[in-house]
């Protein structure tokens, strides 16, 4: 059932480029039609699988003499990123109703990376999931290029160099990992029990965190998020900061960390002080956590503002993966699932509802624009974006920062006070950034009339909204998927002895 | 009401479904609305003294507890509770509140959004003053932030977006540094609860689980709580605000509306002394009596500093502001002077008692008389077309008796005149603390005189000497005002003579404090 939600997308796509060419509506509804069926799949399989226990959907012989087959497989962590990219997905055709340019060509576009994207998550075999994960890289660059605004062949062009090496980093340890195995086998069951020796995993884990990470925007990889986001159209954005980002994360746990755990054991020497990868990539993440928010701090483009801290909020995905214990670890996917819906909003909010009327993203011109009286929809869900991206209790960002900080407090002290400072900054971009847009004091009151809010933006926003405070009052729902996994035998080898 | 009626939750939930109501009928027009916000804070005030009239002062604990598990991986539960304190605070935020919807009531520019913000306020204040598991309660301390902010932030003076942005901050750094101080008890300890952990403060399992747990460079287990103290006290010492970490508060009080200001200082002030009575007090006994001499000193300046500093003002707002500072210092004093000391002889014992009942009814005290000072302030400035300069009045008895009159006294309770509502209290904690430390019982006394200086400076500027023309056609309070203003009045006469109103109710929480802090 779960395979439909690729499928579905991929029929999707091919479904909107055979409607007339006259009513870009029947390819918008047709676009929305198919992600709200991934979404309701998406729904019914966390209803139905409470468990969290992984569950193989197809398992099926595609290239038998290599050993690959086309095994598609949910556990929970997968679930709770199948769901995020069915929410991702309906909010970004809902708000991208407005696309007036080649309609069914960026609706095809966008369902091509949606499935892909399922596809990624599902994908229990490394081949497949490799394959998927470069599919997803084609429509983002189409997307960028021709839909985009400032500087988008750069950005479009950036984003797909990163990703590519990226993509090669991954493909050398993957073919490291299917010779060293010696099983004829890229299975991800198989591998996660397979005994990597100690000295290979030394290397090949870095190899493939690093090259999964960069996707996840650490620190010092991260510079094609930024542009990247701010080049894109909304709901490439949305989808680029909220979903893409998270592949790279899922990467660095499912791939990296599954299959190579001992990669994270001390060395047995200190370079600059630094033990083992935990403690360097640890380090990174934090860095990125109060690298980007500084930079956000400084930026004169909101859209800027944005990406930089979705660079911050990752920094948090990858501290929780390098704390190395259950609450840790339950928080950076609590964090990929609640930055992924906040990030959508905020880039909602940033892209379409002010820059699509406003035509500008410069924080002084729109300071001397009285948007919260023109359009205090906006101004209301900017406020609850905000609240929920500096993390309030009550918004999902909450559950996630406080589990990260809590397994950072056992197993880095000191980079839980860093990280507390990286909020703070946070809490003061963000601030910048409401001040400037809605609250600014308007110098001029030119009589200026903006189109109101529309009735798809509405629904997107409250989509995006329930969902980060349904989850952020009642963790439960995704706890219950995500612990279950950790706990299972995929991590065996990766829980240590103060796992708790 | 059956005893499995949640009464505590409902309580919580009453004024957030009343803002819901209120920004529906926004629409309607402002009168509707701000009928309906009246209706639902004085149905709050009603409710809070039924449940005052069904709490057994008695018992000792929490009564009417209300747990469900709600998030077990992380230590999120639903509990809440009541005991004399939670009641107390209960109390002081649904009549400030009422109070400041008083205020508001003839201000044409606070309309239904405002009157929403302040009743979401109140749920935030219930929520903070009932829970009793670190998150649950987190919650609504943070949440709470964010209606005073928006109304600092949209209804205020000129200054607002400054003053905003520093009352913003300042908390959240304080916010943090105790967010992460309780993630590290949690690690040590396994639990949020507070009265878990109070137990296990009370017996020595907690040094000992953060001993075991928590493992940082060479720092044993007194270094490690000491630190986790430090951060927790921040985030309170920022809120109530202790010197010197008071910046933030001079500026947002007197660049928030007044009649914001009301919630702010009646209520929301309270949620620091509060946090250092229903956590600091409990959970750190040691590390509170480690920290004594020091705590003493930040009290003794909380005191002494603002009463000059007040003085030095020339405007009302912000010699109020500062005067309040002053008063929560008492508190601050009567909290500090109370730790420590090993002693159980029955001197000590009774010395402690007085000067928490003391602090008990000063809470009380200060939310009424500095909550009805800034109305009087709103309704001159209303007059006044914004003047609140100190100099800039003169006479004022002559125009308008009865406001003076009013003023009067609520500045005469607030001096603490025997007989008025602020006397009891800063007597009780003056008795408490000397023979605990004279010392800076003494100090504190020379804050007390200087509050009467410049109080009286103030009745001296504002209410004697000659009428200037400008003022001479200034109204006198009209009859709705003068009903409104009655009952707080009213209040602070009836608990100046009669304070064992407050201090029986709050008898057994008092009872019970003591014994914690025999450490």
């Amino acid at each position: 059932m779960l395979a439909w939600t690729i499928y579905l997308s991929l029929i999707g796509a091919v479904a909107v480029t055979l409607t007339p060419e006259k009513s870009p509506v029947v390819a918008r509804l047709t676009a929305l039609l198919t992600t709200i069926a991934g979404l309701g799949i998406a729904i019914a399989a966390v209803a139905h699988e409470p468990s969290g226990q992984m569950t193989t959907i197809v398992r099926v012989p595609w290239m038998p003499r290599l050993g690959i087959e086309y095994h598609l497989a949910a556990d929970g962590i997968s679930l709770v990123l199948v769901l995020l990219t069915g929410i991702a997905a309906v909010a970004g055709v809902l708000f991208s109703w407005n696309v007036e340019r080649r309609v069914k060509d960026f609706f095809a576009l966008y369902l091509l990376l949606i499935g892909a994207v399922y596809g990624v998550f599902l994908s229990f075999d490394l081949f497949l999931l490799f394959v998927f994960y470069e599919l997803a890289i084609i429509p983002k660059y189409f997307l960028i290029a021709i839909w985009g605004s400032t500087r988008r062949e750069y950005a479009a062009m950036k984003l797909v160099l990163y990703s590519f090496a990226g993509s090669a980093l991954v493909l050398a340890g993957m073919v490291a990992a299917y010779v060293v195995s010696g099983e004829r086998t890229l299975s991800l069951e198989t591998l996660a029990h397979f005994p990597f020796p100690a000295h290979f995993q030394m290397w090949a884990f870095p190899l493939v965190f690093v090259g999964f990470a960069v996707l996840a925007g650490m620190w010092p990889f991260h510079t094609w998020a930024p542009t990247g986001h701010a080049a894109a159209p909304t709901a490439a954005s949305m989808l680029l900061a909220g979903v893409v980002m998270k592949l790279g994360a899922y990467g660095c746990l499912r791939v990296a960390m599954m299959l190579f755990p001992r990669g994270l054991d001390p060395w047995g020497f200190h370079v600059l002080g630094f033990g083992s990868w935990q403690e360097v990539f640890a380090a990174l993440a934090v860095i990125g956590i109060v690298y980007g928010a500084s930079i956000a701090l400084v930026q004169k483009d909101l859209k800027f503002v944005v990406g930089y801290s979705s660079v911050s909020h990752m920094g948090f995905v990858l501290l929780g993966l390098m704390t190395l214990n259950q609450i840790g670890l339950s928080g950076a996917v609590y964090q990929m699932f609640s930055h992924g819906i906040i990030a959508g909003l905020l880039f909602a909010v940033v892209g379409r509802m002010v820059y699509d009327r406003t035509h500008t993203r410069d924080l002084g011109e729109l300071s001397r624009i009285p948007l919260g009286r023109l359009i205090p929809f906006a101004a209301v869900t900017f406020v609850l974006a905000f609240m929920a991206s500096i993390g309030l209790p009550g918004f999902s960002g909450f559950i996630a920062e406080l589990e990260v900080l809590i397994g950072s407090w056992r197993a880095f002290p000191w980079m839980a006070w860093i990280a507390g400072l990286g909020i703070l900054i946070g809490i003061a971009f963000s601030w910048r950034a409401l001040q400037a847009t809605f609250f600014g004091e308007p110098t001029t009151t030119p009589e200026q009339v903006l189109p109101p809010i529309t009735l798809p933006e509405r629904l997107g926003a409250c989509l995006l909204l329930a969902s980060t405070i349904v989850l952020g009052l009642y963790p439960r729902v995704l706890m219950n998927l995500i612990l279950p996994s950790l706990n299972g035998p995929l991590f065996e080898q990766l829980r240590r002895g103060d796992w708790r | 009401m059956s005893s499995s009626f949640p009464s505590v939750s409902a309580l919580t939930l009453l004024p957030f479904v009343g803002g819901i109501a209120v920004l529906l009928l926004g629409r309607a027009g402002r009168p509707a609305a701000r009928l309906t916000a009246v209706i639902f804070a004085t149905a709050a005030v009603a409710y809070t003294l039924l449940l005052w009239s069904r709490f057994q002062p008695a018992l000792p604990g929490m009564q009417m507890q209300e747990m469900h598990p709600w998030e077990p991986a992380i230590g999120l539960a639903y509990h809440v509770g009541l005991d004399g304190l939670s009641l107390l605070m209960l109390a002081v935020s649904s009549i400030v509140v009422l109070m400041a919807m008083g205020a508001s009531w003839s201000n044409p520019k606070q309309g239904p959004a405002y009157f929403c913000l302040l009743l979401f306020l109140e749920t935030g204040l219930f929520g903070t003053f009932t829970a009793l598991n670190f998150l649950h309660w987190f919650l609504f301390w943070e949440l709470s932030l964010i209606p005073a902010f928006f109304m600092i932030r949209l209804w205020g003076g000129p200054g607002r977006a400054r003053a905003a942005t520093q009352f913003f901050v300042y908390t959240m750094v304080g916010s943090i540094t105790l967010l992460l101080a309780f993630l590290a008890l949690f690690l040590a300890s396994g639990s949020f609860d507070f009265v878990e952990l109070t137990q296990m403060a009370q017996t020595g399992q907690l040094a000992a689980a953060i001993g075991q747990n928590l493992h940082w460079h060479q720092w044993d287990s007194g270094h490690i709580t000491m630190f986790l103290f430090c951060g927790a006290f921040l985030g309170f010492a920022v809120k109530t605000p202790v010197v010197p970490f008071h910046g933030w508060l001079a500026s947002a009080y007197s660049e928030a509306a007044p009649e914001t200001t009301m919630a702010l200082t009646g209520a929301l002030s309270k949620m620091g002394v509060y946090g250092f009575l229903r956590i600091l007090l409990p959970i750190f006994p040691e590390q509170m009596w480690r920290a004594r001499t020091v705590l003493l000193w930040l009290a003794i300046a909380t005191i002494v500093l603002p009463a000059f500093t007040a003085w030095a003002q020339t405007d009302l707002k912000r010699m109020f502001a500062y005067s309040s500072i002053n008063h929560l210092g008492y508190c601050l004093l009567g909290i500090v002077a109370v730790t420590g000391s090993t002693g159980a002889e029955a001197s000590q014992v009774s010395a402690k008692a007085a000067a928490l009942t003391g602090v008990m009814l000063q809470l009380f005290s200060h939310a009424i008389t500095a909550a009805a000072l800034f109305w009087f302030v709103a309704l001159l400035a209303r007059r006044s077309g914004r003047v609140t300069g100190l100099n800039d009045f003169g006479g004022l008895r002559r125009a308008m008796p009865v406001f003076s009159g009013l003023m009067g006294i609520t500045l005469f309770a607030s001096l603490g005149l025997p007989g008025l509502i602020g006397f009891p209290g800063e007597f009780l904690i003056f008795k408490g603390v000397f023979p605990l430390d004279w010392w800076a019982a003494a100090l504190a006394l020379l804050g007390l005189l200087m509050t009467a200086v410049f109080l009286l400076t103030l009745v001296q500027r504002v209410f004697s000497g000659p009428l200037r023309e400008r003022w001479a056609a200034m109204t006198d309070l009209t009859l709705a005002e003068r009903c409104m203003l009655a009952p707080p009045i009213v209040v602070m006469f009836a608990v100046g003579l009669y304070p064992q109103v407050i201090s029986g109710m709050v008898h057994g929480a008092v009872t019970q404090f003591v014994g914690l802090v025999r450490y």
